[in-house]
């Protein structure tokens, strides 16, 4: 199998422009007799939904929240960034673009970063036409800051929310899309299975999960808009719900999965308190501008604060490590999360954590407040102190924070060419259900960048590229494949049902969470990996023998709803951990610890590994198949990444 | 460690009438959320059989409004949070707490702690957007904000259409939600083509979905998570009349 990028020919500045006018368009009275799925209203299928419906192609949108408002994409918190350069301070689209290939490792795109960084700029432009309110200097015009490292002010932001602002902003075009009458909107119904008819996708499969109904769509294209996969962790930044199930359900029916170990794990989160942990919550990594990150000097000193015997006051300053700024004098507290995360890790390993589990740091803003005062912290990081007092009980005005790193984004997801559509004709992966632009790391503020450049500037014009060839009839949803996909959903849920095991789901989901934060987290060896396989392939066999799943299938039935969710998560995990064996380098969050510079930093093999690794499903219980791509650096030179 | 006692509202669909079942916890800690208490709770029916109490909940960081529970009398519980960043330091060894759903009409109940918000859409739907399309808009910067309106603006555009506010009104009222959004837009200069129309037609929807009427108690903005004021509430009055006298839905 050969996988075709589509990447357009032509100097890299001129690739997108040439492509629009290459792409074969729908005359506007056509439109109207196409239907377009949407899995997914986040920041890039409610973009996409929108945008769609406005150029007069008729949208079917599913959610499994009961408002496509409440998408995660809700909760990101610092800010989307934008070539505008509106701060004159040197930045430039191919700026932007360099930097995000240097971030990911190298092992994203060129052409697709590129396409990412040009239309960044009308993204702003469109939010700020919404009514989105972003945050504005005096004089009324559009205020920026630095975030995540960079060295250009290019992120817009609104306070601490920019998430829920841009998507209040695409919800609202979605909005005006259902009053008008040219998206059905599917809220509290979740996708089961994609449905394909002579190899092109062709529909979907769903279940009401009001009543429980299992039902049919079709379509003459199908958008996956699903979002990341952070929770095969269990623990992590992820909501409750944000699950793998439509995009595992498609890589199923043959759409590969790409590079699914590049896990992002984010440095400052608040710890896990106990066992009772449902999941985790960021602190933004804005707080890193002004907090000292440390832990005590020695294991001893760490052993005391764990047991309280010491008031972290009277620690001295000799007895503090700011490992951070010791290892990385040039970036300090601000090296990129990957790096931040990892050494946070090693000196809690060494024994020299400072909460209840040895799995926590000090985030300090002692010297922060003696050098600018209490209020002007207050007015920087206030509603994040709040939130952190909130969730621990401390008041990091007087203690410092505590943090650790937790899961938080996934690079990895199915495979996409330039057009983002996967290898199965007329199936299209949006937002950070693919995997196209962060190589092995994403930078700050640019998932919230690419969902809505996929959904607003890319897709209204690739998606009309593959309509335009393709007959205007429908497949309706009475078509066979149609019922024997539906009919496998059934069965599915009459099997997990028959179990009647001794179990959980959570139990099991739990026991997942931790053999993958274990081996195929911040750290990862041959030697932990191939363990975790066998641990993973038992506790499959375990999960289908000894599940208990509660209730009927036709009723509101939570349980039956987590199972589908944590079987697919199993696999995924399998999956993971393949491909992190399988890649013998280390690269951005994908760190294997035999390959390491002598410093201690991610060692990548750029002769035999700058390839996008995409895996093929082969069947059941079978090995998946490896299919490469080859990536092509014709614009950046690939360096060693050094931030000392 | 906690021992408490629930008194949960219990209700199979919409259509059965309900009741409240008591169930005893312990172990608690105190560094739990509400919610994580409430997972105690399902893992232990669950492992006994017995169907988990149903509620919503999804981000569990205070921001995605999915959670909706009627603590002790009061939405969201004690203090002005969401559900979810309540923690069980709020409360004492051996309390007794009463948890119920959003109560109102236009909510109706689906299992358990669900009940259906999707009016709060359909208000949307009716108005509370900006008419543009994808692309063809002016540069961000060509449409200045003074930064006070803006800020205005965007303690407005806080609201997470939980709906706490509706459970908070004896009236069962939504006027602070839909007056948070026809405050945004209405302050900023993106809302100005659409103000009239936008105000008429989402207080017709807010009506027509079953709403009560405004008596000014201020119950709503008390309660609510994200302190919307209830200042809104009167400019969309003033919206809305200035709207009616010279309409241009013509």
């Amino acid at each position: 199998m050969i996988l075709d990028s589509k990447i357009p020919e032509g100097p890299l500045a001129e690739k997108w422009n040439k492509h629009k006018f290459n792409v074969k368009l729908v005359n506007p009275a056509n439109k109207r007799k196409y239907e377009v799925i949407v899995v997914g209203t986040g920041l890039a299928g409610a973009s996409a939904a929108a945008s769609l419906a406005e150029l007069g192609y008729n949208v079917k949108a599913f959610c499994f929240q009961d408002s496509p408002r409440r998408a995660h994409s809700i909760a990101a918190q610092g800010g989307i960034n934008a070539a505008k350069n509106y701060q004159n301070d040197g930045d430039s689209v191919y700026r932007l673009f360099y930097d995000t290939v240097k971030g990911g490792d190298y092992r994203a795109r060129e052409a697709n970063v590129y396409r990412l960084a040009e239309v960044s700029v009308n993204i702003i432009d469109q939010c700020v036409a919404q009514g989105v309110p972003f945050a504005r200097e005096y004089g009324g015009l559009l205020a920026n800051r630095s975030f995540g490292g960079a060295q250009v002010s290019r992120t817009f932001y609104a306070r601490g929310q920019t998430g829920q602002q841009l998507l209040l902003g695409a919800y609202s075009a979605l909005s005006r899309q259902v009053a008008n009458g040219k998206v059905k909107l599917y809220p509290r119904t979740e996708m089961m299975d994609l449905v394909t008819v002579e190899g092109k996708a062709r529909g979907i499969i769903t279940r009401n999960l009001i009543t429980g109904t299992i039902e049919s769509h079709s379509a003459h294209a199908v958008l996956l808009c699903t979002g990341g996969y952070g929770n095969v962790f269990f623990l992590s930044t992820n909501a409750m719900g944000s699950n793998v199930t439509a995009a595992w359900r498609a890589h199923k029916k043959g759409a590969l999965f790409a590079n699914p170990c590049f896990t992002q794990i984010h440095p400052t989160c608040i710890p896990v308190s106990g066992d009772h942990q449902s999941k985790l919550t960021l602190m933004s990594e804005s707080l890193r501008n002004d907090g000292r990150v440390w832990v005590p000097r020695t294991v001893e000193i760490a052993e005391k604060v764990r047991k309280k015997q010491i008031k972290i006051a009277d620690i001295k300053e000799e007895d503090r490590d700011y490992f951070l700024e010791r290892k990385y004098p040039s970036f300090g507290n601000l090296v990129p999360r990957d790096v931040a995360s990892r050494n946070a890790k090693y000196v809690c390993d060494e024994g020299r954590g400072v909460n209840e589990t040895g799995e926590a740091v000090f985030l300090d803003f002692r010297d922060a407040i003696k050098r600018d005062s209490e209020d002007a912290i207050r007015s920087r990081y206030g509603n994040l102190f709040d939130m952190y007092q909130q969730i621990t009980g401390d008041n990091p005005y007087k203690e410092p924070m505590m943090i650790y790193p937790a899961v938080h984004y996934t690079m990895g997801g199915l495979w996409v060419d330039y057009n983002l559509m996967t290898n199965v004709p007329g199936l299209y992966a949006l937002g950070e259900a693919n995997f196209s632009d962060h190589g092995a790391n994403r930078l700050g503020a640019s998932a919230l960048m690419q969902g809505l450049a996929d959904g607003y500037f890319v897709i209204p014009y690739t998606l009309g590229d593959y309509l335009a060839g393709m007959s205007k009839e429908t497949v309706t949803a009475d078509h066979d494949e149609f019922k024997k996909a539906a009919k496998e959903i059934t069965d599915k849920i009459q099997k997990f049902l028959s179990i009647k095991g001794t179990k959980t789901i959570d139990h099991f989901h739990k026991r997942l969470g931790k053999i993958m934060w274990e081996y195929c987290g911040m750290a990862r060896n041959a030697e932990g990996l191939t363990k975790a396989k066998g641990l993973i392939k038992e506790l499959k066999a375990e999960f289908w023998r000894d599940v208990k799943v509660l209730g009927t299938p036709d009723e509101l039935n939570m349980s039956l709803e987590k199972a589908h969710r944590v079987a697919d998560f199993i696999e995924l995990g399998e999956l993971m951990v393949d491909d992190a064996l399988n890649r013998d380098e280390s690269c951005g969050g994908h760190f294997r610890e035999e390959y390491q510079t002598p410093e201690g930093e991610a060692l990548r093999d750029d002769d035999n590994f700058a390839y996008v690794a995409a895996w093929k499903y082969t069947g059941e219980g079978l090995e998946s198949e490896l299919v490469k791509e080859e990536l092509k650096f014709e614009n950046v030179k690939l360096t060693q990444r050094s931030y000392k | 460690m906690m021992n408490l006692t629930l008194k949960v509202w219990r209700q199979k669909n919409h259509k059965d009438k309900g009741g409240f079942v008591d169930y005893k916890v312990s172990g608690i800690s105190t560094d739990m959320s509400f919610l994580e208490m409430l997972d105690v709770l399902n893992e232990e029916l669950s492992a006994k059989g017995e169907d988990p109490v149903h509620f919503d909940h999804d981000c569990r960081e205070g921001i995605c409004g999915a959670c909706s529970l009627y603590i002790n009398g009061h939405p969201h519980g004690p203090q002005q949070t969401t559900t979810c960043q309540l923690h069980m330091r709020s409360f004492a060894d051996g309390d007794v707490i009463t948890i119920e759903p959003w109560r109102a009409k236009g909510f109706p109940v689906l299992k358990d702690l669900m009940t259906d918000r999707s009016a709060f859409d359909r208000i949307i739907q009716a108005g509370g957007y900006v008419s543009v399309n994808t692309g063809g808009v002016p540069d961000a910067n060509e449409i200045p904000v003074p930064k006070i309106i803006a800020d205005e603006a965007f303690d407005s555009a806080t609201c997470i259409s939980c709906g706490a506010c509706v459970a908070a009104c004896k009236n069962a009222s939504a006027m602070l939600f839909v007056s948070a959004k026809i405050s945004q837009l209405a302050l900023l200069p993106q809302g100005q083509v659409e103000r009239k129309s936008r105000a008429e037609n989402m207080v017709a929807q807010m009506d027509a979905e079953g709403f009560g009427a405004c008596t000014n108690i201020g119950a709503c903005s008390a309660e609510c998570p994200k302190g919307i004021k209830l200042s809104n509430i009167a400019r969309m009055n003033r919206e809305y009349f200035s709207a009616v006298l010279s309409s241009d839905n013509v």
